[in-house]
This record gives structure tokens, sequence and C-alpha cells, in this order.
């Protein structure tokens, strides 16, 4: 069954304390080349039956209105993802 | 005075809610989340803690639920709507307030007595108080950060929306410690400090007078039940 993966990101613009804490711990670490690092939220939606425009319009308004708040997250990609891909 | 308190997977206040709305002089009403019917209540309290363990986005489950069709309908006709902390949470994902509630700015879950400014005495839950008034009740989250876009923030501040201002401290990085606000029509607010565990001597915060004695948050309930009875 083919499944559809949505990416949500903290908004650019916005502090992501639990991004920088896994920076914090990187410098620790002694993996000093990373200057930042964001953390986001991957959904992947198994769709039962062949994916059509339709199913990824309805995508597009669940990852909108339920997935994502546009206040302080973005939808950064909504792609489909074969099983032979996986 | 009928007062609804909706009970979600994962409230924590609501029956301290519950209390605090008797200790004000009314009646609470339980409501269940799963329902479609508010009881014919007056007003209506979203609770605090953590509806369905925070999942996906604080309160954005709990917003979504079966009852919140019926408050966000009564929200517009007019009917005090409380919402507290987690509450809080739930009215920006129902779209009754703006804006939104983000990990607090240091990481760290935040406990703590908080002194407040009520800044506007024309919302519906503020209408006891004196504008200015500083204010102490309990503050417990993790995600209690306020933020909106510039141009939201500045018509808060213009139309005089932002009901309650951290004081001396913000605790979670608050755009401009943004404590609680309200609707346009002053009878949604939304607040992360919670006035129900400040409602009774001896189970408050510590004052002056006497360890535990403050009941400031006494007065949000009051003054919807006042505004209530004189409408």
């Amino acid at each position: 069954m083919p499944t559809i993966v949505v990416d949500v990101m903290p908004k650019a613009e916005l502090l992501d304390p639990q991004g920088k804490a896994v920076a914090g711990a990187l410098a620790r670490l002694g993996s000093s080349r990373f200057s930042g690092v964001r953390i986001g939220k991957r959904f992947e939606l198994t769709v039962d039956g062949a994916v059509d425009d339709a199913v990824l319009d309805e995508v597009r308004g669940i990852a909108a209105s339920l997935l994502s708040n546009s206040v302080i997250e973005d939808v950064v990609g909504i792609r489909v993802q074969e099983e032979a891909a996986r | 005075m009928r007062i609804g308190v909706v009970t979600f997977p994962g409230s924590l206040d609501d029956r301290d809610a519950g209390r605090a709305i008797r200790l004000a002089g009314g009646e609470p009403v339980a409501l269940w989340h799963g329902d479609h019917d508010l009881q014919g209540v007056e007003g209506i309290v979203l609770p605090g803690g953590f509806s369905y363990g925070d999942y996906l986005r604080a309160g954005a489950i709990a917003a979504r639920s079966p009852i919140m069709t019926e408050v966000v309908d009564a929200a517009n006709r007019g009917l005090p709507v409380l919402g507290i902390c987690n509450g809080f949470q739930m009215l920006t994902e129902a779209h009754l307030l703006p804006g939104g509630l983000i990990r607090n700015e240091k990481g760290s879950f935040v406990c703590r007595d908080q002194t407040l400014r009520v800044e506007s005495s024309s919302t519906q839950w503020t209408s006891a108080f004196t504008e200015g008034e500083e204010i102490v009740i309990p503050l417990k989250n993790g995600e209690g950060g306020f933020i909106a876009d510039t141009e939201t923030v500045a018509r808060l501040e213009g139309e005089g929306r932002v009901a309650f201002r951290y004081l001396g401290y913000n605790p979670n990085g608050s755009v401009r410690d943004i404590a609680g606000i309200a609707n346009e029509r002053g009878n949604v607010v939304g607040l992360m400090p919670h006035p129900e565990h400040a409602v009774e001597p001896g189970f408050g915060p510590d004052t002056r007078a006497a360890m535990r004695s403050g009941v400031d948050g006494l007065r949000i309930f009051r003054s919807a039940l006042e505004g209530v009875l004189a409408a």
C-alpha cells in the first residue's frame, strides 16, 4: 500500500528549544561543525488504495488543517512513497 | 448560575475548576468532551491538563472534540468561555483566540506563583478587577510561550485585548510578556496561569498577610458570574 509522507517544521523565525538542546548536546560531544539543529515532524499516512489527485488534495487539506498549525508551523513537504522505495 | 467545565481525556484541573466556580458562588456542571450537549450552561471553562498527552500539538486533538462544535457556537453567541492553560491552547487551536503557544523558551517545565498585571477589565472574565491591578496566581506549564505574528500582536495591544501580562518575570518567553488574551467581543479569554488554584485560603499562593492565603483567582470566576447575573 502506498504511503504519503507529510513533513512539518516549526516556523523558521521561531525559537525551537528542542533543536537548541540537541545542538548544545552535539557541541558537548565534540561535533562542532553543526551550527544549528531544528526538529520537525514526519507523518506517514498509509493509503488504502491508489493515490490519485483527489487523495493528494485531501492530504493537503489535512496537512493544513490538522497536522500543522499555521501560526507556529509550516508544511514543508508532501510526497508519495511507493512500497518498493522503502 | 450554571458554568460548565469540560473534561477531556487527560484533563487534570477540571475538578479544581468546578470547585473554584462553586467557591465563587456558581454551580459547576460537568460536561463531557464526547457529547454534543452543553446542558444549558451559561458559561464554559476549558480546564488545564494534558489532553491526549499533548500529542500532535498541545490542545490540538481536544480542540476537535465533538463538544467543541457546541463550544465554538456558544462562544460566537457571546457565552463567556474561559480557557486555562491546556484550555487556552485549545482555544487557539479552535481559532477562537489568535496566536499559538509553543514550548517554553528555556525548554523546561515551570511551576511557580506568578505575579500578573490585569491589563483589561473589559472582558467578561476580568470585569471584577481594576485595570493595572497586580495579582498572584500559580502557573505550571511546559508549553506556555505565547506567539503571534507582529500584526496580530499589534492588534491585540491596540484593541486592549491583552487581558493579563507577566510582571517581574516572564516564565516562558511569551511575546510582550503576554499571559492571557481575549477575543474581540471580550467573552472568550485564555490564560496560561491557573486561577482555580488561588480560590481558597490555606491552598493558594503566599501573601504578605499569611502563607497560602492568596485567593486572587476567585475574581476571575466572579467576573463571569456577575456578568451573567447583570445581563
